[in-house]
């Protein structure tokens, strides 16, 4: 996409995103609260998975900090709300830097494995340590109110100020991607052993990557306590986790656009499915989803660049191998090679 | 210490099911590269479809040996119809679809058999006999054995037969396979229906004991994956003995360790994983990985 | 222009939901993920009110009754309440389930002062604190009141009781353990055990164990049914021959018992409420016939021996006769009704009252029954056991 093409199209994007709040009623408003919130996290899990190659089933662990970091603050340690973002995101970057040193030694399954049972420990840390998070009780957390001078409603301005910490992120993401920091993750990534002869230093991309995408889901965290007002363990389960790294698949790997877009699906979609049928809720969104990456394997922000594929495809009759659809048996062991060489020997999973 | 011997024999029966599982999914990984999180709900599928044939009439061997069966072709349609669209793509859009199909299953399974609890019947006596003085119950005893006895046929197939080794080349290198004749794409088809089959078997032979609802494997895959990942993902006999590990450390550290309490006992396994790879990143049978530069 | 119309302040007023022809009634339940065996409260509410609704409707109205799944996840209770109150404007929140899903709503739906009631969960604080959430009132007997039940059975049954726990960590497991504690004080009963299981735990196994090794001459079981199946499994099987005190989730023949063997469960002591579909006295009882005629007429693929439809069949039945004695059609009148009931409703066992009282009482249910299990059913003992708080 061009740069005038790209800046019009984010511009467009900028201006129904601050028109939404007048648009819709507060139950949509929320909604799209919740949207941005999960887009920041899942930004956060892209730029470990999608750009810097490592798995972690565990970013859920990490929203469950922030927001419950954020939450005391707020509730015990009186700390006005706005403070609290920052400090969930420096709170969770540091937990997610001393996470990624000895996870470092683990690559593909292994990490994922070590990141799963840090989702699973967290639920029950704090129902252990329930003194301080009030256990399985959960915790009500007021929600930022709008200023009187605003002349907003309490949801219009809540949705305003998670955009602009969305935005923030957002940028942030771009500009890390685009500067040193982004060269040296993407080269660990493609040819890990090249980008270590050219001098870069493994251990610290890879933790300052962990770190960042903690930190990212704990500023998600914290903007999740303000949409919600509430914490419990009930609502930090694998689940989370698993979602958010649909909404990476989703919206499109190493992709900036496609956290919004998966954030979108994983808050709208399951809410469908069950209008739909409540009794097929599951069937239906795992359809979805299936189909989905059926059409659309790289995506959502793939759709330009699969949309030219199946032109070019139809234009040249040639089979075009698994992106293009149906299998020849010809074609099987070509695919099966790269099955098998991700699965011979080894040991881990290319993300 | 016979109180011991009990719980290590009930760690290792309910080891023996993680290992099942974990074979299924060292079997989906070494052929098609990933790991299948629809293993666990593919498994309790198939254990709600022998308790369906049970519940009609049918005496329950002939329920599970028709369970495996259908189980088996199951997985060589999922194979050939969903999966194989995938495989040579991206490995984590792979995974997604996995996960699509877990929820898809679970879902599924409710809509058709209720969300409700139920019992299963064993197929094992309900007696315990003395075993040097210790009474072990036939059910546990039971358990390990198929696990050995399936451990043994794999072994057989994988080492002995032509169609082992064509999947075994199949896996290894697939290019070269296709070049001597091996047909890549039914090798991995016999994978998937093998590890469906295993699955099925894992889901009969735990439902009696954990009875029978559609969260049946919900947990189970998670030591699964933990004893698969223990003992090294490509490796066979990593995936029993991680298992069997994963079983003995859960139970005796719930029986016998207090400070962590029960709430915290599923972090023992984790753990325990968490230091064997910090010291052999390959799991303790798996391949080292060797990165040519 | 209309997307402005869902900006209006209009509040609805007290007759949001309600009009001369029907009553719009709204609930969130676990449709789907690890506690979506409950769903069946659901389903048998709504057969209530679709036979409710063949005879007429409350005074003419018919109940339409709007469900939504939230997963068990507080986010999803939360977006749900504003849907439904907001967007669908139903007259009342109805039996939402799960106390953190609870807690999550009730400030909100208090101030938008949105009847929120008889949710389903045990959890005390429904009915502790009226002034705070006036709005919000539970409904079963809660826990407090059943671990009161099993502590004045313990009293006079085993006064030297050496109690071993095995709950569920969750607000339920702690609530039942928590109520017990308080209930025991001062009496000579001592808990000499506890073992916590989460739900996402494959097997209770080890935890059977290490409470089995202790010098418990009595077992608390505080379990959901799948659980309470195993646990009962694993005292057969490890011969532990204790008094065994079974809660009243866990209690059903059909989800738990007979799956486990008729046989291991004889002598096992749990409490009850309502009238249990399995159990022969009741077949000819009218409330019963009714209620399983309804659900066969109304929701066919339901199994009427799952405990939780007759729930969701009683709960609904109290709605009704809530939403009956309102003197006008407001939401104020609804909880003007619902916290001066005095009523009985059928399907529940003969003496338990639903009874309310203002600021006073706002606990409709704080009765059950001691039931042991004999032969191949639940006998209720003696009388019904008033717990007030």
């Amino acid at each position: 996409m061009s740069p005038r093409v790209r800046t019009a199209v984010i511009c467009a994007l900028a201006a129904v995103a601050v028109a939404i709040p007048f648009l819709f009623g507060p139950y949509r408003v929320g909604q799209f609260t919740l949207v941005l919130v999960y887009a920041v996290a899942v930004l956060g899990l892209n730029l470990l998975v999608g750009y810097s190659g490592q798995i972690s089933l565990g970013h859920g662990a990490f929203f469950a900090l922030g927001a419950y970091t954020a939450a005391l603050l707020i509730e015990k340690a009186s700390v006005p709300h706005l403070l609290s973002v920052p400090a969930a995101g420096a709170l969770c970057f540091a937990a997610g830097f001393l996470f990624g040193v000895p996870a470092l030694r683990l690559h593909g399954l292994y990490l994922a494995l070590v990141t799963l049972g840090l989702a699973i420990a967290l639920p029950q840390l704090i129902k252990r340590f329930d003194g301080l998070t009030e256990g399985t009780q959960g915790m009500t957390v007021e929600q930022p109110a709008a200023p009187g001078w605003l002349g907003l409603e309490d949801d219009q301005f809540l949705y305003l100020l998670t955009l602009v910490v969305a935005a923030l992120m957002f940028v942030l993401a771009w500009n890390m991607m685009r500067g040193q920091l982004g060269r040296a993750v993407k080269a660990v990534r493609d040819r890990e052993m090249a980008a270590v002869t050219l001098g870069v230093d493994l251990a610290a991309v890879k933790t300052r990557m962990f770190a960042v995408s903690a930190g990212y889901a704990g500023v998600g965290g914290a903007l999740y306590v303000f949409a919600i007002g509430f914490v419990a363990p009930e609502a930090f389960t694998l689940t989370v986790s698993f979602a958010f790294l649909a909404a990476i698949v989703v919206g499109g790997l190493a992709t900036i656009s496609g956290a919004l877009f998966g954030a979108l699906f994983i808050e709208f979609v399951p809410v469908y499915a069950s209008d739909v049928n409540e009794a097929l809720t599951g069937v239906i969104y795992g359809g979805v989803l299936i189909a989905f990456m059926w059409v659309l394997p790289g995506g959502a922000a793939g759709l330009p660049r699969r949309l030219r594929e199946l032109a070019a495809r139809r234009d040249r009759h040639r089979p075009e191998g698994p992106r293009g659809g149906e299998l020849h048996e010809e074609d099987a062991d070509r695919v099966a090679g790269a099955a098998g060489h991700a699965g011979a020997g080894a040991g881990g999973m290319r993300a | 210490m016979e109180r011991f011997i009990q719980v290590l024999v009930d760690g290792i029966a309910t080891g023996s099911i993680y290992a099942a599982m974990a074979l299924a999914l060292v079997l989906i990984f070494r052929s098609t590269g990933v790991v299948n999180f629809a293993q666990g709900e593919m498994a309790m599928f198939s254990t709600f479809v022998a308790w369906g044939l049970y519940e009609a009439g049918l005496p329950i061997g002939l329920a599970v040996l028709t369970t495996l069966a259908l189980s088996f072709a199951a997985g060589m349609v999922i194979e050939r119809v969903l999966i194989r669209h995938f495989e040579g793509g991206e490995v984590l859009t792979l995974v997604i679809v996995t996960l699509g199909l877990f929820i898809l299953l679970n879902s599924l399974a409710g809509w058709i058999w209720g969300f409700g609890n139920r019992g299963f019947p064993s197929l094992f006596s309900e007696d315990a006999v003395d075993v040097g003085g210790v009474r072990l119950s036939v059910e546990s005893l039971g358990i390990v054995a198929v696990l050995l006895g399936v451990v043994a046929l794999l072994f057989l197939l994988f080492q002995r037969t032509k169609v082992g080794l064509a999947m075994r080349a199949a896996a290894l290198n697939p290019h070269a396979s296709a070049l001597v004749g091996v047909r890549v794409g039914n090798m991995l088809m016999l994978g998937w229906g093998l590890a469906a089959a295993l699955g099925a078997l894992a889901g009969v032979l735990v439902a009696p004991r954990l009875f029978l609802d559609v969260n049946l494997m919900g947990a189970v895959l998670i030591y699964a994956f933990a004893a698969a990942a223990l003992g090294g993902f490509d490796s066979a006999i990593g995936a029993v003995v991680g298992g069997w590990v994963i079983g003995v450390s859960e139970n005796l550290a719930g029986t016998y360790v207090d400070f962590i309490g029960s709430d915290l006992k599923i972090l023992v396994p984790l753990a325990i994983i968490f230091v064997v790879l910090l010291v052999r990143p390959s799991g303790l049978f798996g391949t080292r990985e060797v990165a040519r530069v | 222009m209309l997307a402005a119309c869902g900006r209006d302040e209009d509040e609805g007023g007290a007759d949001a939901g309600i009009t001369e022809d029907s009553i719009k009634l709204g609930g969130s339940y676990p449709f789907s993920g690890p506690a979506s065996a409950y769903r069946s409260i659901a389903v048998g509410a709504r057969a209530h009110f679709d036979f409710v609704n063949a005879n007429g409707g409350v005074d003419g109205r018919k109940i339409e009754f709007v469900t939504l799944d939230d997963a068990y996840e507080p986010p999803r209770a939360v977006q749900n309440a504003r849907r439904l109150i907001q967007q669908e404007e139903v007259f009342a929140l109805f039996n939402t389930l799960g106390t953190p899903n609870n807690i999550a709503i009730w400030d909100y739906v208090n101030e938008q002062e949105v009847p929120h009631v008889f949710v389903a969960t045990g959890a005390s604080s429904w009915g502790a604190d009226v002034d705070a959430h006036p709005w919000t009132i539970g409904w079963q007997p809660d826990y407090v009141t059943e671990s009161q039940v099993y502590a004045d059975f313990l009293e006079e049954e085993k006064p030297n009781a050496k109690v071993a726990v095995l709950y569920q960590n969750d607000a339920f497991g702690e609530d039942l353990l928590n109520g017990f504690k308080e209930a025991t004080q001062g009496t000579s009963i001592e808990i000499v055990a506890e073992e916590s299981y989460e739900v996402t735990d494959p097997t209770v196994a080890s935890q059977m164990s290490k409470l089995a090794s202790s010098d418990a001459d009595t077992f608390l079981n505080i379990t959901t049914p799948k659980f309470s199946a195993q646990a009962i499994a694993a005292d057969a099987k490890l011969g532990w021959d204790v008094l065994h005190i079974l809660n009243n989730v866990g209690a059903s023949k059909k989800l738990v018992l007979e799956p486990v063997g008729l046989e291991n469960a004889q002598g096992i002591v749990s409490t009850s409420y309502f009238m249990d579909p399995e159990d022969p006295q009741w077949a000819d009882d009218p409330a019963m016939t009714e209620y399983k005629d309804a659900l066969e007429r109304f929701e066919p693929r339901a199994d009427p021996e799952d405990p939780f439809h007759v729930y969701g069949w009683a709960v609904a039945n109290t709605m009704v006769e809530a939403l009956e004695g309102m003197e006008e059609p407001t939401r104020d009148a609804l909880m003007e009704s619902i916290r001066n009931l005095d009523t009985e409703i059928p399907i529940l066992l003969p003496g338990i009252e639903v009874k309310t009282s203002g600021t006073e009482d706002g606990y409709p249910i704080e009765a059950m029954q001691i039931m042991r299990f004999e032969g191949e059913n639940w006998k209720l003992q003696d009388e019904v056991i008033q717990a007030p708080h």
